[in-house]
């Protein structure tokens, strides 16, 4: 039982645990990114659609990534090189993002393919309690545990790490050091949406493998909160999309299992616990000092006087 | 020597400024050249176009006799020029070694801390300095954050340095030693532009100086054909100066008495400890001190912006610290606050609607909910003209005027209701000579009316002038309270430095 | 040679003004790619779009009938935008505004038709601005997000409402179809000129000019300007910063939830699943486009208005998901932020850098 609701959880977790890395690259480098959602929807279609075309899910999550960092290179352009309002811009990126892929998801609806498979890694997997739900998995949750390490060593042991940062900080302190700082705002932005996209890959091509119009259903916000709560690590993300994952399994436990209480009301609880665990987490946040990037948010003019 | 760097006829324009025309001026090898000029001279907004901050409008910049164009910083830091920026380019968050790592040159994306580590030290005994790599630069004195902005220059192996009012920030005994530095790197054939105002620094540590003004180079004067009588006549020229004169001393009444009083910061650290101090009427009490050392915080607490943690605050003889009569009284008191943008103004509305903001619904500008549009009016057009403030076509928004006249719509708006009190933080901070002798005026006038001014300042000068006693904080205590009239600035530079202990409070 | 911005001295009214109609002339131009790509031609598509929601009496008719809530919602946000504070929720607070006034035309059994509808637009306008002051407050309270409650609270509206036409509120005759049952003649708004334009059109037109009013004319108004231009300096003159966010959001809330009872009472005449295809996103476009002005939510209004009118037909027609006309709106957005840009900068050619 306990297996098995883990197992749920790790599968129901990670979509978003890939959508809170991107959003934190997003955000370590100062721009906040509410198309978070529109690219999980842009990165599903463009996953299922490269799967379905090629065959092969490697293409599709390849797709899935370069769609979505095109995607984003929309809202890097307004808000770096243009200092557009980044809030504004990320609404319009969902808009976007739910609208086209609404539009060109239209012929792949009903239509089916091979989703990815658990790969068990010997030993490991027979281990009791968390070998099935962490080491019988399919390639992609390999990825993303991958991803969560990779992501903190670039941040903290990498150069360019310390130059991301630090535009999230400081942005003019990059400047005077000879960062390029609108390039490297421009990289994270689109990298960072790349990987939101992988997270909307996984939800058509092993979550369910097929396309469904909507089918992120909100992940990409409650994304956009568990990046609060994660206090911008990368791996305190993978705690909360695990988190949330397990109030979803829980959930579909539930439902499965046949109680009186409303379908409709279970959904509403992964909704309402994001709200919860955001207001616990800004309130940690005010307590000590703070993580979030001290410039979060603002645009950056290098001519601006102070 | 030759010239390591010339400056020909540049000019910079921002919108509805001139913030430099025609300015043109040479640095040799291995000499300290001083900037002069009084705020809004100019000063700041060349230094950004010589580090490639800000494009010139016009102009031609040499390095080596060659022309160069700086597209950004990192052209201009290609050709060996850097800068100490007056308000620090650090990160706050991250560490000592984090800040100077990011400004080194060649760092391959997969570094060895311990390499970059030793080398950064090397540095550092180099020049006797004491600074622990692993601590996040927020925790460091305003002093010791100069220190890191120095050394990523010279880890860098800039051939010029450029230090913009270094001095601000320190004690005079630290400014010595920076000076020290200075001409130990001057020897070893560094160029370094110094940019002060303070005739007593310039006079001692340079080997030229060029004089600015309303964005022009009037002159360039090498050591010895100059002295401080004569600097001053080019710097200040024919500008109209306000007359006042101070008036008798202050009365007995004693209007607030602040007793113990603490505050806490959001770190949870002790802005304020332990802090006593009376205030009479009619007086003004200045108050040194090195930036950062609680006096923002005492203002905050004064003025209600934030709460004491321990302690009393009396005025008449009643208990203001926690009491629901706090808020009344505290519209009593009159703020001049530090940040004058951030916090003073409403940048978007215009003055009329920025001279209002604190007695908005207070029956004179409104008829029940609704805004009374013509008295508005009619009380900014007194203000105005009372002030001499220069707004610009009515409507213009508060954002667009220099930073002299919105100092004059904040102090014409925190003095429009007959204030018991004003606290003032460094209320000429960034003004021209003429606007900040017309805020000592208007200082000095309000106390022979009975207002009692505390006056927050780091210029000596300054509160040696005005003040009837001068107390001085250091970590958030007081450490001393002296009289103007027989201190010399050496014992006040002591106690800012927390080294000696003055006269009672 | 490297590109270098610049600021503009004072930048021009008519480019302000042109702005947002470029714009969306340049989101059309490019939205007709998308079209094209998805085997629609664009110009016969758009000349649907204005036949359908202009060519005709009743085109106009239905075209009001959505620039209603559209107003609604759209001052609400805005209201809020005036205060730099985002409100992402008008989706969720048009739901429970519609779910409160028919909760009331249910089973409050008044028969009085003016009462009757005073109750349902109380009820509706307090259950938005609950629903919007739960955000407001931890705002204030403890600077929690608004932008991510706001938003994640629309799910919980929709998910709730469903619950309720799925469950206890459906009508038992209604062949298990998710809506309640039909109001009573008491709870409904008039409708004119033979067509489904309700009294909640001029009702949305009248509460444009009160938010005008005390806008432009009340200490509220002053007070709210002055903590949108800088929060900081309004803390710092006295003003209770944290009070008049809870405040505003409740309003903002509160406007929008009156857009639900418009469209239960005036329109709908039930509560149903879906009740809003989206009215609460397109008010924040709304808000953008007409950039803080009442008067101008009305006229941005009425052209989403003709958008959506517009997408239905697309639908119909070309069989195109409603969800295109999204796309259309984010392309707006982008263009609208790109434009501001261009209004407030120059660009320029800066010769290469030479390195000494």
């Amino acid at each position: 039982m306990v297996e098995i609701l883990l197992d749920a959880t790790v599968r129901a977790g990670t979509p978003i645990l890939f959508a809170t890395l991107g959003a934190i690259i997003n955000e370590r480098a100062g721009i906040i990114n509410l198309g978070i959602e529109g690219l999980m929807l842009i990165g599903a279609l463009a996953g299922f659609a490269g799967t379905f075309v090629s065959g092969s899910l490697l293409i599709g999550v390849l797709a899935a990534f370069a769609a979505a960092f095109i995607a984003g290179s929309i809202h890097a352009l307004i808000t770096v090189q243009l200092r557009g309002n980044q809030i504004v811009s990320g609404l319009a990126l969902t808009m976007l993002g739910i609208g086209i892929t609404a539009l060109f998801g239209k012929t792949m609806v009903g239509r089916t393919i091979e989703g990815f498979e658990r790969i068990a890694i010997p030993l490991l997997s027979e281990l009791p309690v968390v070998g099935r739900a962490f080491f019988n998995q399919d390639l992609l949750i390999y990825f993303s545990f991958l991803l969560v390490f990779k992501v903190w060593f670039f941040f903290y042991r990498t150069r360019w790490g310390l130059a991301v940062r630090t535009l999230g900080e400081n942005p003019a302190a990059a400047d005077t050091c000879g960062v390029p700082v609108n390039l490297y705002k421009f990289l994270a932005v689109t990298v960072g949406s790349g990987f939101v996209g992988i997270g909307g890959a996984y939800l058509s091509l092993a979550t369910t493998p097929m396309w469904i119009e909507n089918m992120s259903a909100g992940r990409g916000w409650i994304a956009v909160a568990l990046v609060i709560f994660a206090g911008w690590s990368s791996p305190r993300a993978l705690f909360g999309a695990y988190l949330f994952g397990g109030i979803t399994a829980m959930q579909l436990r539930f439902q499965a299992m046949g109680t009186t209480v409303s379908a409709h009301i279970l959904q509403m609880l992964p909704y309402v616990f994001t709200i919860v665990v955001l207001v616990i987490s800004t309130l940690r946040l005010q307590k000590g000092a703070s993580q979030q990037p001290e410039s979060l948010g603002l645009p950056y003019d290098r001519e601006d006087r102070k | 020597m030759p010239d390591l760097l010339q400056i020909e006829h540049i000019r910079k324009t921002f919108p509805g400024v001139i913030a430099l025309d025609d300015v043109s001026f040479s640095v040799a090898e291995g000499e300290i050249h001083t900037l002069l000029g009084e705020n809004g001279a100019g000063k700041s907004t060349l230094m950004n176009v010589l580090t490639g901050l800000y494009h010139p409008d016009r102009g031609t910049i040499r390095v080596n006799c060659q022309p160069v164009a700086f597209a950004s910083p990192r052209d201009s830091l290609a050709c060996g020029i850097g800068m100490v920026h007056q308000h620090f380019m650090l990160v706050p968050a991250h560490s000592v070694f984090e800040n100077i790592l990011l400004a080194l040159d060649r760092v391959p994306n997969l570094f060895s801390r311990k390499k970059y580590q030793a080398k950064i030290q090397q540095l550092l005994d180099e020049f006797d300095l004491q600074l622990d790599l692993a601590t996040p630069v927020w925790k460091l004195s305003i002093g010791a954050q100069q220190w890191i902005e120095l050394i990523k220059l010279l880890m860098r192996d800039c051939r010029l340095l450029i230090l913009d009012e270094p001095t601000a920030v320190l004690t005079p005994q630290e400014s010595a030693r920076l000076f020290k530095v200075l001409l130990k790197l001057k020897q070893r054939g560094k160029s370094i532009i110094f940019i002060s105002h303070k005739m007593r620094e310039v006079m001692e540590i340079s080997d030229r100086v060029t004089i600015l003004k309303k964005g022009h180079s009037i002159a360039s004067l090498s050591r010895g054909n100059y002295d401080d009588k004569r600097l001053a006549a080019l710097m200040i020229g024919e500008d109209m100066i306000p007359q006042w004169e101070k008036r008798a001393q202050a009365g007995d009444q004693i209007i607030l008495d602040i007793r113990q009083l603490a505050v806490r910061n959001d770190r949870g650290l002790a802005d304020l400890e332990d802090f006593n101090l009376q205030l009479r009427k009619g007086e003004i009490l200045g108050i040194a001190g090195v930036a950062g050392n609680g006096q923002k915080a005492l203002a905050e607490v004064l003025t209600g912006l934030k709460s004491a943690s321990h302690g009393q605050i009396l005025a008449g003889g009643q208990d203001l610290t926690s009491s629901n009569a706090r808020h009344s009284y505290i519209a009593g008191i009159a703020h001049i606050p530090e940040d004058r943008k951030s916090i003073g103004i409403a940048p978007d509305m215009s003055v009329d609607d920025n001279l209002i903001m604190k007695n908005f619904k207070n029956g004179t500008f409104n008829r029940w909910i609704f805004q009374d549009r013509k008295a508005i009016r009619r009380n900014a057009a007194e203000k105005i003209e009372q002030f001499a403030i220069k707004a610009g076509p009515d409507g213009t928004p508060v954002r667009y005027l220099s930073g002299g006249n919105i100092q004059k719509v904040i102090i014409a708006r925190e003095l429009s209701e007959r204030p018991a009190v004003l606290v003032a933080l460094y209320p000429t901070r960034g003004l021209d000579i003429g606007s900040a002798e017309y805020v000592h005026k208007v200082i000095a006038d309000g106390a022979t009316e009975g207002m009692s001014t505390i006056l927050i300042s780091e210029d000596l000068d300054e509160l040696l002038k005005l003040s009837d006693r001068i107390a001085v904080m250091f970590r958030g205590k007081l450490i001393g309270c002296v009289d103007p009239q027989n201190t010399s600035r050496e014992e006040i530079g002591l106690m800012m430095s927390g080294e000696r202990q003055g006269g009672a409070a | 040679m490297k590109l270098v911005t610049e600021r503009r001295e004072l930048s021009s009214q008519l480019l302000r003004f042109c702005a947002p109609l470029v714009s969306i002339a340049v989101a059309l131009f490019v939205a007709g790619f998308l079209l094209l790509a998805a085997g629609v031609n664009p110009l016969a598509a758009y000349q649907d779009i204005l036949v359908e929601s202009l060519g005709s009496l009743y085109g106009l008719s239905e075209t009001l009938v959505k620039t209603t809530p559209l107003i609604f919602a759209g001052l609400g946000v805005s209201l809020a935008f005036r205060m730099q504070i985002w409100n992402i929720g008008a989706e969720g607070q048009i739901y429970m505004g519609a779910m409160a006034a028919s909760g009331v035309a249910l089973f409050s059994g008044i028969d009085n038709h003016g009462l009757m509808l005073l109750a349902m637009f109380s009820a509706a306008f307090l259950c938005g601005g609950c629903w919007a002051g739960v955000a407001g407050f931890l705002r204030a309270r403890w600077q929690v997000n608004e932008v991510i409650v706001t938003l994640l609270m629309n799910y919980i509206a929709i998910l709730f409402v469903d619950y309720l036409v799925y469950g206890p509120w459906k009508d038992p005759k209604g062949f298990n179809f998710p809506l309640t049952a039909q109001f009573s003649d008491a709870a409904r708004l008039a409708e004119y000129f033979d067509t489904r334009l309700h009294s909640g059109f001029f009702l949305a037109l009248f509460m444009a000019l009160v938010l005008y009013l005390f806008m432009e004319r009340t200490i509220w108004g002053y007070e709210i300007k002055v903590i949108g231009s800088n929060p900081k300096a309004a803390q710092y003159a006295g003003m209770k910063t944290g009070l008049a966010i809870f405040t505003v959001l409740f309003l903002s809330g509160a406007i929008a939830g009156v857009a639900g009872f418009s469209e239960v009472a005036g329109l709908q005449h039930r509560l149903q699943h879906g009740i809003s295809p989206g009215y609460g996103y397109t008010a924040i476009i709304i808000a953008w486009l007409a950039k803080r002005s009442a008067i101008g939510v009305v006229i941005v209004a009425f052209l989403m208005g003709v958008l959506l009118v517009g997408g239905d037909s697309l639908q119909i027609y070309w069989q195109l998901p409603v969800a295109f006309v999204y796309a259309f709106q984010g392309l707006i957005l982008f263009f609208l932020l790109a434009s501001d840009f261009f209004i407030q900068y120059r660009v320029k050619l800066v010769r290469g850098a030479a390195h000494g």
